[in-house]
């Protein structure tokens, strides 16, 4: 009986979130919600663990594990989005043989929601990284490579918006300026947009016309470059924005062990993370949503 | 039953608009090891096996044999391995260049720092060829005049690096000056072109080698060197390059 009534009230409550676009749950005062973000960057095509001679990384990586991760985190809470920062491909004989097929199809396999596209994901030419799309049952967003004039027009969108338990995520991608990285014969027309200009436009459209409640930023740009301060990255990003929650960065292949934690344009906290490289490390970053009315002056508290 | 007055409450809430936001309280971030002490997922173990199979089948088969093991350390301004790859180069694109424009290859030029790994001795599988060339990049021949060949020339005198070379010849003093430089046995002729076969990384710049800007064009053979190594390795039986005269200094 006790089952039954439960069931019933489930139903109910579900219909009239869908009913009213506001949580029920959000009425009972004090109802959490847990959005978990699992994320991966430069995996290279490390699909098979290191073997347990490798100098540097002996017996860590591999799909097949990440993969039996993944699935107990999901079990634990099915809100979850898990998502890459880029640099998929190149790196193992798998990219040579088979162009970034297998890839692909395991990150299918494992669920992937979306991807950003990385300055080696055009090894193969643009042509290349089109050919396997089909393999590849998540979206790629990018929001500062116009493609428009290539072969990739219409496959890849500026951003994604995912609904988990009545939260709207907005995930945008941003990739590195390919000029005198990727040569031209590879990527093509593809063209680089600033990124902090495009994201200032991203964002507000993320956040004022489609009320999302948690705004991700999938970057390739790089973490920071000490040595050419200039240069755009995840830091530099930061700060110069607003609205970004998140940022999860690639390229540099920088092992964080947390997720930075910059101020914005506002002096609003924005976390900035990234997971090294090959599949050593996936990154859980955990955001806790409650419906209370009166709102706390000083924003999320932040445990890293 | 308490469900019936969450309906009511909800529809009230909904009739009425009630706003209600929602806010974020609390982030927790932290990263997860990728171990051994996680267990594998069958499904995705097995779907990657065929692929696995097929890759470690094809390369782990012998294509030739190395008589001895082969480094880019083991030599000073010439090494073997640097040898045998340029010389492989040569061997392999002047063909195929041939016969796309007439022309033969004049030069050709690889990096030191190119060359990834040591040849083993022992057998030699395309395995072999992806850990000497793991880059993806292809032959590409530059045109370029005589004084241009010049700058290639101060370029390789300055490094001192056993830049890996084939039927260009270079002989430096005990003060790195030069004494003599040919192509092909010959002299270089400030006003004739040479066509010089290179990868598309260094034509691009790579390696600080900025004298391929003043190239009057470029043809691309699309050829990737890890495949002509394996083509090398498969036409050959054994392997043993020497270090010899082709670039050297007179003490």
């Amino acid at each position: 009986m006790k089952r039954r009534n439960f069931i019933q009230q489930t139903a109910a409550t579900t219909a009239l979130v869908t009913l009213g676009g506001l949580g029920l749950q959000s009425f009972t005062a004090s109802k959490t919600k847990k959005i978990t973000i699992l994320h991966t960057n430069d995996v290279h095509s490390h699909i098979d663990p290191f073997g347990p001679n490798d100098a540097r990384n002996a017996n860590k990586g591999g799909v097949a594990r990440r993969a039996s991760l993944i699935e107990s985190i999901r079990n634990e809470n099915p809100n979850t989005l898990l998502l890459d920062a880029g640099d998929i491909f190149q790196g193992t004989p798998y990219f040579n043989y088979y162009g970034g097929e297998l890839e692909f199809k395991l990150m299918s396999m494992l669920k992937y929601d979306a991807a950003t596209i990385g300055n080696h994901d055009f090894d193969n030419g643009i042509d290349g990284l089109f050919a396997q799309l089909p393999h590849a049952k998540f979206e790629f967003v990018s929001a500062n490579y116009d493609f428009s004039n290539t072969i990739m027009d219409t496959h890849v969108k500026p951003y994604k918006i995912f609904n988990k338990n009545g939260i709207k995520i907005g995930v945008f991608g941003l990739g590195i300026e390919l000029e005198g990285l990727v040569l031209k014969k590879l990527f093509k027309e593809t063209k680089y947009i600033d990124p902090i200009e495009i994201s200032q436009d991203i964002t507000r459209v993320l956040k004022e016309d489609k009320n999302c409640d948690l705004i991700i930023c999938l970057s390739h740009l790089g973490y920071h470059y000490r040595n050419e301060p200039e240069i755009i990255s995840d830091l530099k990003l930061a700060k110069a924005t607003k609205n970004i929650d998140l940022i999860i960065g690639g390229h540099t292949h920088t092992f964080l062990p947390k997720p930075t934690i910059e101020k914005n344009i506002e002096n609003k906290n924005v976390l900035v993370n990234q997971v090294g490289c090959y599949g050593l490390y996936l990154g859980k970053i955990d955001f806790y949503f409650d419906s209370k009315k009166n709102k706390t002056a000083e924003g999320a508290s932040i445990i890293v | 039953m308490n469900y019936k007055y969450f309906i009511l409450g909800g529809l009230i809430c909904f009739l009425s608009s009630c706003k209600q936001e929602i806010h974020l309280t609390k982030i927790e971030g932290k990263r997860i090891e990728i171990n051994d002490a996680l267990s594998s997922d069958k499904a995705v173990e097995e779907y990657i096996k065929p692929y696995r199979k097929h890759i470690d089948n094809d390369l782990d088969s012998v294509l030739a044999y190395s008589t001895d093991t082969y480094s880019k350390t083991n030599g000073n301004l010439n090494t073997a391995i640097g040898n045998f790859m340029a010389d492989a180069v040569f061997e392999l694109s002047n063909p195929v260049f041939k016969s796309r424009t007439g022309n033969d290859i004049d030069m050709v030029l690889l990096n030191h720092g190119g060359i990834r790994s040591i040849l083993s001795k022992g057998n030699i599988t395309s395995r072999t060829a992806y850990e000497i060339m793991p880059f993806n990049n292809s032959v590409v021949v530059a045109e370029l005049k005589g004084n241009y060949i010049k700058d290639l020339i101060s370029y390789l005198q300055n490094s001192k690096r056993a830049h890996p070379i084939s039927k260009l010849n270079i002989k430096l003093d005990s003060n790195f000056e030069l004494i003599e430089a040919t192509i092909n046995k010959e002299s270089i002729d400030v006003n004739r072109t040479y066509y010089v076969a290179t990868n598309d990384y260094l034509y691009n710049g790579g390696g600080g080698m900025t004298f391929f800007k003043k190239s009057d064009s470029l043809y691309d053979l699309g050829y990737r060197i890890r495949n002509l190594l394996i083509d090398y390795f498969k036409k050959v039986d054994t392997l043993s390059p020497v270090i010899d005269d082709r670039f050297i200094q007179i003490k």
